[in-house]
């Protein structure tokens, strides 16, 4: 039996890096949201200069997630970068149709309850996570 | 598009894992490629290739002309 000549880890351990990184950034983004979203209320009583620091260290930490997650793409192999691609295609498409056609229902009273950010977020969410099982199923 | 991966890596004695590495690929890149599922880019035919000291007409073949 010959054997190939390349370090079996290298790669595998590259991806499981930039995976690693990327879960990191977003648990530092979800954590500096929260912090953004309940700290005025709970925490230091809608005082100004400090819910906007909170809210520009969410952006810059979410500015890092991005930069992660393009990296993590980057160190991915081409069919499952095709599967994340493909995955966050359908979830930014349904996500504008979706989104803005639950808005029209709200902005003409169609429906009772307010059209809000969340539901999208939610949305975009499952529907990126459906994404991903269906690409993988696909190359099985 | 069809392939002889199988059969060369099996000549080789060498695992979906084995391949999946030397190619800087994830086993199941490999797995789909096998099965046709998945066709690779150029560059990765042209490594997969170099790797088997073939050409890549050796390897791959379109099912449209074969």
């Amino acid at each position: 039996m010959s054997h190939p000549k390349t370090d079996p880890n290298n790669w595998a351990a590259n991806t499981t890096r930039n995976t690693v990184r990327l879960a990191y950034w977003t648990g530092a983004w979800v954590l500096t949201m929260a912090i953004a979203n309940f700290g005025p209320r709970v925490i230091w009583q809608f005082n100004e200069p400090l819910t906007i620091v909170a809210i520009l260290i969410n952006l810059l930490v979410g500015f890092g997630m991005i930069l992660a997650n393009k990296r993590h793409l980057n160190g991915l192999d081409e069919m499952h970068r095709k599967i994340q691609l493909e995955a966050m295609a359908l979830s930014l498409g349904i996500g504008l149709v979706v989104g803005l056609a639950y808005r029209n229902l709200d902005v003409t009273n169609l429906i009772v309850s307010n059209a809000e950010i969340s539901h999208l977020v939610i949305l975009m969410a499952l529907v990126y996570l459906a994404g991903i099982v269906f690409g993988l199923r696909k190359y099985r | 598009m069809k392939n002889r991966l199988k059969v060369l890596r099996a000549e080789r004695d060498w695992t979906q894992a084995q391949l999946a590495a030397e190619l800087e690929v994830s086993r199941q890149t490999i797995n789909a490629i096998e099965k046709g599922k998945f066709d690779p880019s150029l560059p990765l035919a042209f490594k997969t290739a170099r790797l088997f000291g073939l050409s890549i007409e050796e390897i791959f073949q379109d099912e449209a002309t074969s």
